[in-house]
């Protein structure tokens, strides 16, 4: 094959045209970057993206002399004969476990690469390269089980409330200086077995990272993993001397952590209180005398008339909606009322679901139209002048703590203040507290309605007591 | 120029172009960019299809498979999810537009 006849021949010269191949490959994933910030070019770029790393891919092939071909072609087949069915068939409520999980992979991967390497190179290596060497080791090691982690918190596998260890920080202080130990070991002596180490004490490492993290941040915690995977692929980069990986890598490192940023900004959260904030705050607040309190549930047809009557009506869908597939409904029950004369309006929250933006993403699979959905600031602006707002599956999004309990996990993330409006009906499946584990107050109010049971189910009960009004 | 300083000027100016491209993305694109950030670094996939070709002995070769499944799943899985999340974002403007005038009176 061309494989042998090229490296066989002189290496500077197809260099060139290996380096300006991967210079096209990182441009096409600078440009699928940029697209990508953009819902109209956005899907034109992840195309472009893909065509970039199928050249790099190519490229590889074609310039390297690699042993063991049809291994290598069977692991490639392997891979994709998993990975694509996997991403073709997972809900779109499950998508961001499965962000988790492929981000994970990734780190996994550039950490063995890293481990390969340290194998493979001899003792006189560069002190640079050893050094990122072992960046890629801990800093994968970190992001792999950190993302599995997240993925089991996502998948609801573990609680998804935060979990502290007895002695946590300490422990979590511990293993970092053991890793940071073995990680000096190993640029010292360069022994294997310490290195072998190093890769467990950072598995367990990240770990501890993310089981603090509570339900609502671990998104985030997603996207900073997400970074922190680039920037090891950019550290392989540096040992294998490619410049694709360095540029793609580094691309990734730079944007996720600017886009973890700006998803921290959006929750009104910081970094370091997502992280470490388990440790500091006092639990969630006054979860366990909420029991023992009274709520107000009505019947479908009670929650019809209040609508029915109603001269505007305010629709909060969360992914309890999306989960029920209730969308279709709650559309049936807006048409019903507008033909009542009711002035019907979505608000919908840009973290609403388990990733900002998703709450989009599964009303658009919904067909709800774009045009009536209501963004976050513009409608809490109209609550006052509410009559009724119809919560749907969401808890944590309206959830007043979130303004007026400063102990409170979620205290500072913006909500819709369904509280302003005159009445609150909430769908709900049980009085279990939303995604973050924090307890809704709202539940409580004297104004609040409660409609137990499947938000799809029950709302086709609203829609036949409205027809029937 | 000193080939690693060529390295890491390459890494500097990648730092500046990364944060430059999604200094402006609306919250409702979060999910999608980062799910596409996700693919692109399972490029990680040459790295690992190179130490592979280059394995002497049975470890580095089981763990450079390995390394290239995981990458590989990364990658294509990644660049996949990616398109379908987008997909809902195309096909959104339909009927809905008139009912939604009414609607809002």
């Amino acid at each position: 094959m061309n494989v042998a006849v090229n490296t066989a021949v002189n290496e500077p010269v197809h260099s060139a045209w290996v380096d300006l191949a991967y210079l096209v490959a990182a441009v096409c994933f600078i440009v699928a970057l940029k697209a990508l910030s953009s819902p109209k070019s956005a899907r034109w770029g992840n195309l472009v993206g893909a065509a970039g790393a199928v050249l790099a891919v190519g490229v590889v092939f074609a310039s390297e002399r690699l042993d063991h071909l049809p291994l290598i072609i069977g692991a490639i087949a392997l891979g994709t004969l998993c990975g694509v069915p996997a991403a073709r068939r997972v809900k779109m409520t499950a998508m961001p476990q499965l962000v988790a999980l492929f981000n994970g992979v990734g780190g996994g991967a550039a950490a063995i690469v890293a481990i390969v390497e340290f194998l493979r190179a001899s003792h006189g290596e560069l002190l640079a390269a050893l050094l990122a060497t072992v960046f890629t080791v801990v800093v994968g090691c970190v992001s792999f089980s950190g993302s599995m982690v997240t993925f089991a918190k996502l998948q609801e596998l573990i609680t998804t409330r935060p979990i502290v260890l007895p002695g946590g920080r300490w422990i979590g202080i511990g293993t970092a200086a053991l890793t940071l130990l073995l990680a000096i070991a190993v640029l010292v002596t360069g022994l294997t077995p310490a290195m072998v180490l190093l890769a467990l004490a950072a598995l367990v490492l990240g770990v501890l990272v993310v089981l603090p993290v509570g339900g609502a941040d671990v998104p985030i915690v997603i996207s900073l993993l997400n970074a922190f995977t680039g920037l090891t692929v950019a550290a392989s980069g540096y040992v294998l001397g490619n410049t694709l990986l360095i540029v793609a890598g580094t691309l990734v490192g730079a944007s996720g952590t600017l886009l973890t940023r700006l998803m921290a900004q959006a929750m009104g959260r910081s970094v370091t209180n997502i992280l470490f904030g388990a440790f500091t705050a006092a639990g969630p607040g006054g979860a366990g005398t909420a029991e023992q309190r009274s709520v107000r549930s009505a019947s479908p047809e009670d929650v019809a008339i209040l609508l029915g009557y109603a001269r505007k009506v305010v629709i909060v869908p969360g992914y309890g909606l999306a989960v029920a597939q209730a969308q279709h409904t709650v559309r049936e029950l807006a048409d019903l009322l507008a033909e009542r004369g009711v002035r019907v309006e979505y608000g919908i929250h840009p973290v609403a679901g388990r990733m900002p933006g998703h709450m989009n993403v599964l009303l658009a699979e919904a067909n709800v139209p774009y045009e009536q959905l209501r963004e976050m600031d513009e409608i809490n602006s109209e609550l006052p002048s509410t009559d009724v707002a119809l919560v749907v599956g969401a808890n944590d999004v309206v959830n007043p703590a979130a303004r007026n309990s400063p102990g409170s996990p979620i205290y500072g993330m913006p909500i819709i203040n369904v509280d302003q409006a005159q009445h609150v009906v909430f769908l709900k499946r049980s009085m279990r507290p939303g995604f973050s584990g924090v307890e809704n107050e709202l539940l409580y109010d004297p104004k609040t309605t409660l409609l137990f049971g499947d938000a799809k189910e029950t709302l086709a009960k609203v829609v036949a007591a409205v027809k029937s009004l | 120029m000193d080939s690693g300083v060529a390295l890491l000027t390459i890494f500097v100016l990648a730092v500046f172009v990364g944060f430059e491209v999604i200094s402006k993305v609306s919250t409702t694109l979060h999910t999608p960019l980062m799910s596409g950030a996700n693919a692109i670094h399972g490029v990680i996939l040459v790295g690992a299809i190179i130490i592979t070709g280059r394995a002497e002995t049975g470890v580095e070769l089981g763990l450079g498979l390995v390394a290239i499944v995981l990458a590989t799943l990364n990658m294509v899985g990644g660049f996949v999810v990616t398109d379908r999340m987008l997909e809902m974002f195309s096909g959104r403007r339909r009927p809905g537009q008139v009912e939604t005038e009414e609607t809002r009176r």
